[in-house]
């Protein structure tokens, strides 16, 4: 299954990163190499196996519901690009049309 | 004399400290002073806190002078990898998306450093959030290694390494996702554990791949290890998939240093073909030190790890392409305006951030991983990559079955030259062919020097796998097979490294 330029543009914006063409360009040979050699997946034994997502066998970690300390409204925002009223200050969220 | 103290083992220093021979501030500043000699040509640090180390100092040595009781590595200083958050102090992850964030808050590790009262000197380099072999995916420049400044210090925590190797830090914390802390160690000649996956708190360290991530000790010594690791092992109400039982006696069992009656198996996988002459004699030597001290070998059968590299970098990519969504410049780091766009968008602005702000590695793994988990593809890529975990984890059943401990060399070759891999990926990534499935299975490895390559005269390392939770072992094992190489060598390898004061840029 080979990538398309257009894939890739198409992969970038589900991504959010705003890639140029020049990267664009350079990633689908990149990626293609990658897909070549991870697609080999496909070859192992896998007929019956169960899927593993994870090493430990834990269920439903649980805690005391208690309160504890956390971050207070300052120290939240301290990294913030923007703020405003003790409010994350975001760019528009909608369309203008 | 005070250059001299650097040279010494943790262990050593805290034994110096508790007799007062030398005080916490004498000894970090005479760590602050190799860093001023040697870092600006191994370039192990992203950030040095001279002020706050020596704070941390200072409360130790008036604690002792106070008569309190203190904790055995109270006042040795230490190194942190700058993936882990420390309140007060910059946390980059190597990346610019991050330059200049201050965390609000301790990773866990962090926490149990400071109440071990252990002054942390900086922060070390890696690769952008951990994703390289190399450190040169650090947005802030590569690390070098000791041993020959034109090559690579391992990689993700080359700059853990390096530290460790130039003397600037007897002890750092590193972290491993798929060889991060093993791999740096073998190719500098230190040491280096990757715990159980679960038994040190994930919390505060900036997840790539969770499933995978383990924080974990290097040091120059087996027993140094398994100090650090005691340290930052055990339960975390903070981190969901930590493991609730006591920590394995690592530091008696390095005290123990004892193989005898043990089996120890070589992964078939994982040796001959493919391995550096060099590499493979120096660990087929140490294989033979073992026997000679009264360890049984055999041979192990792993088939599936044939398929190890490519499920990791499947599931790495997938894992981290989530993982990596929170930096979307709306609550913390890096905030850049799409160029030639009036009033832009939240998402454009996300867009053109995260362009900004993230290596060309880090964008290359997102968007494989976005490709792995999109509909259509899911199940011929993550889904089937997820069944061969599992066919990894069973491999390692069947082997602990005949063997206590597993061994491979944990390198394929010695540190390979800056720039030798940088454009292409899959030969860097094939340096992770023998770490990768111990995170995959969720086991604890560990790395020590296994001597020098005939080739190159540079480090090669030996990797030692053990059972889920079996920590311990690795340290009975290592710290047994340190001794042995010890007698053989007459001086820790480290001796043999160039001493970088003398070329020292002034």
């Amino acid at each position: 299954m080979a990538l398309t330029r257009d894939d890739v543009a198409h992969l970038a914006s589900l991504a959010r990163i705003d890639l140029s063409n020049d990267e664009l360009d350079r990633m689908l040979g990149e990626l293609s190499v990658i897909l070549d050699s991870v697609a080999q997946v496909q070859q192992a034994p896998t007929e019956g196996v169960e899927p593993m997502s994870h090493p430990l066998p834990l269920t439903n970690v649980t805690r005391p519901d208690v309160p504890r300390p956390s971050l207070t409204a300052a120290e939240a925002l301290s990294g913030a690009p923007a703020q405003e009223q003790q409010r994350f200050s975001v760019p528009r969220i909608l369309d203008l049309d | 004399m005070t250059t001299d103290l650097t040279r010494r083992s943790a262990a050593e220093m805290a034994s110096l400290l508790s007799t007062r021979e030398v005080s916490a501030v004498e000894l970090t500043q005479a760590h602050l002073d190799r860093t001023d000699a040697v870092d600006a040509l191994v370039h192990s640090y992203l950030h040095v806190d001279h002020e706050g180390a020596l704070a941390q100092a200072r409360a130790v040595d008036q604690r002792r002078a106070a008569g309190d009781d203190l904790h055995p590595l109270a006042g040795v200083p230490i190194a942190v990898k700058d993936i882990l958050t420390t309140k007060g102090l910059p946390t980059t992850c190597g990346s610019r998306i991050l330059e200049g964030w201050v965390p609000p808050y301790d990773a866990t590790v962090v926490t149990r450093l400071r109440e071990a009262g252990m002054p942390i000197l900086g922060k070390t380099n890696l690769d952008e959030f951990a994703m390289g072999s190399s450190t040169e995916h650090s947005a802030y420049g590569p690390s070098r290694n000791p041993w020959d400044l034109e090559r690579i210090p391992g990689g993700s925590g080359g700059g853990s390494s390096s530290v460790i190797a130039s003397f600037q830090a007897p002890l750092a914390i590193g972290t491993d996702t798929g060889g991060s802390i093993r791999q740096p160690a073998a190719v500098t000649g230190t040491v280096g554990t990757k715990p159980t996956y679960g038994s040190v708190s994930r919390y505060g360290l900036v997840a790539l791949a969770s499933s995978l991530d383990q924080a974990g000790p290097c040091a120059r010594t087996v027993l140094d290890t398994a100090l650090l690791h005691a340290v930052i092992a055990g339960h975390d109400q903070l981190d969901s998939t930590s493991i609730d039982a006591p920590v394995p006696a690592v530091v008696e069992a390095a005290l123990r240093a004892d193989v005898s009656g043990m089996t120890v198996g070589v992964i078939r996988q994982l040796t001959g073909e493919g391995y550096q002459a060099g590499v493979q004699t120096r660990f087929d030597e140490a294989v033979a030190l073992l026997v000679e001290r009264g360890a049984k070998v055999v041979e192990v059968d792993c088939p599936n790890f044939d398929y190890a590299l490519a499920a990791y970098y499947l599931i790495l990519p997938s894992e981290a392409s989530s993982n990596l969504a929170k930096f979307d410049a709306m609550r913390y780091g890096l905030r850049v305006p799409p160029a030639e766009v009036d009033d832009p968008s939240a998402e454009q602005v996300m867009a053109a951030s995260r362009d900004a702000g993230f290596g060309d590695e880090v964008k290359r793994r997102i968007i494989l991983g976005t490709y792995a988990l999109s509909s259509g593809y899911y199940d011929a890529y993550y889904g089937q990559a997820q069944k061969v975990r599992r066919l990894i984890a069973d491999d390692f059943s069947r082997a602990f079955a005949s063997a206590d401990v597993l061994l491979s060399p944990t390198a394929p070759t010695t540190a390979f030259r800056l720039g030798e891999k940088l454009d292409d990926p899959m030969a860097m990534y094939r340096g992770d062919v023998a770490t990768i499935p111990a995170n995959l299975a969720g086991v604890p490895g560990m790395s020590l020097p296994s001597g020098l390559s005939d080739e190159d005269g540079l480090p090669t390392g030996i990797q030692i796998l053990a059972p889920a939770t079996q920590d311990d072992r690795l340290y009975a094992v290592g710290a047994a097979l340190e001794a042995a190489l010890l007698e053989r060598w007459g001086a820790p390898l480290l001796t043999r490294a160039p001493d970088l004061s003398q070329g020292a840029v002034t």
